[in-house]
């Protein structure tokens, strides 16, 4: 945790990452590297920015974060990423 | 060197801050204190300070802006009074709670309503808990002296301080005045170097989250114990002051207490009032004395009982009241002082000078007269007294 | 340079994983897009109002809130809390002791900002404080369960607003805090949402935040809690409400307006709010005159823009 501030300070930015959202969803993104074009669209509109890319190509679905909202899978104008239940 | 001035309480506490040139200072108008950011706005206007004065729209973002300047990084100062103060409850306790070392002066003034703008303390003791040093000065000198230690005791304490002193009585009223050399003012108060800030080159940071049950407990103790600490804090930059100007000041001063039979407890302009009357006592052999906090916050609750121990009868003064059918702060916190130490004299409480009233000297005598009937039959009939109403 | 939303998401984000928005929220994804205007090397002190974004982001230990300063002091003094921070980094700079370039962004949702934080809001404006306040709009306090506030659209559903046998959902029309800014004669005031490539939001956010002086944006903020409607529509949402003119994307500097985008076909409020549970009880019978009334607001709204936009355009002939 590092040293703590006082005052309710957190002295470590971004450390939210330590929190772990996976477990929230009921349904999961299946991403499709042949169908994806890395039109980026879906990492833009993430609300978890748990999209995964590297010099421009996308990698994939961090489901760690990921809280199972599709907002990805429909703004996807390929059709790259479809939403699963979980079994 | 010091200068030799004659200035009202206002244009002392602005000299003050003219010499420390805080980095920020944001400030609303609102009477008594209202000539505190007027003056400091020439001196902002005419290039003597360096400081970045905001206009605010309200007081309460007077010090929400303080707390975004101090969180910042900056050292900060503001002045208000009453209702201004009033309208700033919910931040103060926001300023304490984040532990920032902003200095907010006070001119003492009633509250409504119905409306006064005349002095009294329901101000500053309405917000006795948000977690604000407290100190409180008889006249233009000590509000002058005590603004400019607030500013090292807050950055030591890392808790904003509160310097109050009454709105006209002190505010508007002209007085002889000793005033520090600017140089050594500024070698007083040296720089603020703030660790955790949000201006950090190095580092970013969040301030002001929200808190669950676990570490929002452990904060607000860590709050109380910085409240605890700060009455060294506040003997330690006292003593400072007393080796550069030559003026001491403690967590209270001690008026003929020592050998006095019949005792006062009151803060600011009064004591003043409330001396004249021991001086008049004493000649005509009536063992009188008083006691006027200067630190009301963190309560010397220790230290006070012992000075307390040989009275026969005790008379604790209110500017305010509690509306709660029994006394008023400063009477219910020392009696409980002193319950704590197991300390039985017999007490009471005057609630005086509401709204501006005038407090002369009879007036004081009046309670002495009351004291000395209690200490001849050694026991007290009623507790609460409003002064000029039931004597 | 052209935007391009490649080197846009490359940018390093400033809004991370691990915050505890609901799932699908329209405000991190508003959020993140705007602060991806700030110049990488440029550092920037957050100061959110209380609300949604402000307990979800930053709950101690954890804060959400990446290369910038936050900093969340009450609910209705966002803009005065940053006012204080933007006048110190003056005189920090100036005595030596900050470096950065840092700029000034206040947060806020609607109801912190278009009711209980107006004054503060209008009050930095007016100063002329080199800040950007950005203003979340999901049109009712989401985080307390989705009470009205005064962004509430006319004749919405929410917890103290309720469809009833007697009152028909907010009775009030939507108060219009993007044009009571244009009146604070502001340099820059832009209205955005999510949409399609993301470039509105960015460039305004770029301009807001790099235009010297006071500047403000309303960015959509869907809430598929509030509204009603399954999480995954969000961007479906935000261009419905494009381009239906309920939230017409247009920006307005130094008084002159320009609408960003015209839709080709407008289409009829009906298209927006039949997606949405809120909406819901004015497609009962008998209620037509609900939907008749709310799209003429709509259309005066987007009638009064195109005249702005003439009218401050023309050129002195």
């Amino acid at each position: 945790m590092g040293e703590i501030g006082f005052g309710g300070n957190i002295l470590k930015d971004g450390n939210s990452v330590e929190f772990k959202t996976g477990s929230w969803k009921n349904k999961y993104p299946v991403h499709s590297k042949e169908k994806c074009k890395n039109c980026m669209f879906c990492v833009g509109y993430c609300p978890e920015d748990c999209i995964r890319h590297k010099d421009g190509i996308l990698e994939g679905i961090d489901l760690d974060y990921c809280k199972g909202c599709g907002v990805c899978s429909k703004v996807c104008p390929f059709k790259a990423i479809e939403m699963k239940s979980k079994e | 060197m010091a200068i030799r001035e004659r200035l009202s309480g206002n244009e002392a506490v602005a000299t003050a801050m003219k010499q420390i040139n805080p980095d920020t200072v944001a400030a609303y108008p609102i009477t008594p204190s209202t000539e505190v950011p007027q003056y400091f706005s020439n001196f902002v206007a005419n290039g003597d300070v360096t400081t970045e004065f905001i206009a605010v729209e309200s007081e309460h973002s007077a010090m929400s802006a303080c707390i975004g300047a101090s969180a910042a990084g900056g050292r900060v100062m503001s002045a208000t009074s009453s209702q201004g103060l009033a309208y700033m409850f919910e931040m103060l306790y926001v300023a304490a709670g984040m532990r920032l070392p902003i200095t907010l002066i006070c001119g003492n003034r009633a509250l409504s309503a119905p409306l006064n703008i005349h002095n009294d303390h329901s101000d500053s003791m309405g917000v006795r808990d948000a977690g604000f040093i407290q100190l409180y000065c008889e006249n233009n000198q000590e509000a002058y002296d005590n603004v400019i230690m607030a500013v090292k005791i807050a950055e030591k304490a890392n808790l904003p301080v509160m310097v109050c002193y009454d709105g006209f009585i002190t505010s508007h009223s002209v007085e002889n005045i000793m005033l520090i050399e600017t140089e050594d003012v500024k070698k007083f108060v040296g720089e603020r170097k703030p660790t955790q800030y949000l201006l950090d080159d190095e580092r970013n940071i969040s301030m002001g989250p929200m808190d669950l049950q676990k570490y929002y407990f452990e904060h607000r103790k860590q709050l109380a114990d910085a409240m605890r600490g700060a009455k060294d804090i506040i003997k330690e930059v006292s003593e400072e002051f007393y080796k550069l100007t030559g003026r001491k000041y403690d967590l209270y001063e001690k008026y003929g207490i020592d050998d006095a039979e019949l005792g006062i407890i009151v803060l600011n302009s009064s004591a003043g009032t409330a001396k004249d009357a021991v001086d008049e006592l004493r000649k005509s052999g009536v063992k009188a004395g008083l006691i006027k906090p200067r630190v009301f916050r963190p309560l010397p609750y220790s230290e006070l009982p012992d000075e307390l121990k040989n009275l026969k009868a005790l008379a604790i003064m209110d500017k305010c009241d509690s509306v709660n059918g029994y006394a008023a702060p400063l009477f219910t916190e020392i009696t409980s002082a002193m319950y704590s130490k197991g300390l039985k004299v017999p007490t009471i409480n005057y609630i005086y000078g509401l709204g501006g009233v005038d407090v002369k000297v009879d007036d004081i005598v009046s309670v002495y007269k009351k004291l000395n009937e209690i200490a001849k039959n050694g026991s007290v009939e009623k507790t609460t007294y409003y002064l000029g109403y039931d004597n | 340079m052209a935007y391009n939303l490649k080197d846009v998401v490359a940018k390093e984000s400033r809004f991370t994983s691990g915050h505890r928005m609901c799932a699908g929220c329209g405000a991190p994804p508003a959020v993140r897009n705007i602060l991806r205007a700030l110049k990488p090397e440029d550092n920037a002190v957050i100061s959110c109002a209380t609300g949604c974004l402000e307990v979800s982001s930053c709950i101690y230990p954890y804060t959400s809130w990446k290369n910038v300063s936050f900093i969340h002091t009450a609910f209705e003094c966002a803009s005065a809390t940053l006012s204080g921070a933007e006048k110190t980094y003056n005189a920090l700079k100036r005595a030596g002791k900050v470096k950065k370039t840092t700029k000034f962004i206040a947060i806020g949702g609607d109801g912190g900002t278009l009711d209980i934080g107006l004054q503060s809001l209008s009050g930095a404006m007016e100063r002329g404080h080199d800040i950007t306040y950005v203003c979340y709009d999901n049109g009712a306090y989401m985080n307390t369960g989705t009470q009205r506030s005064s962004s509430t659209p006319h004749f919405a559903d929410t917890t103290t607003s309720p469809a009833g046998k007697v009152l028909p959902g907010k009775t009030q029309k939507r108060k219009d805090l993007t044009e009571i800014m244009v009146k604070h004669n502001l340099p820059y005031v832009a209205q955005t949402a999510l949409f399609g490539n993301l470039s509105d939001i960015y460039t305004k956010a770029e301009k807001a935040i790099y235009t010297e002086g006071p500047t403000f944006i309303a960015a959509f903020s869907p809430c598929p809690r509030g509204w009603g409607y399954p999480s995954e529509d969000l961007a479906e949402i935000e261009k419905l409400a494009v381009m239906t003119c309920f939230w017409p994307l247009y920006e307005v500097e130094n008084g002159v307006y320009k609408i960003n985008f015209k839709p080709a076909k407008k289409l009829p409020v009906t298209e927006f709010i039949k997606t949405q549970k809120r909406f819901k009880h004015m497609f009962k019978p008998g209620n037509e005159w609900m939907i008749d009334e709310l799209q003429k607001e709509i259309d005066d709204k987007w009638n009064y823009l195109l005249m702005m936009e003439e009218i401050t355009n023309k050129k002195e002939d």
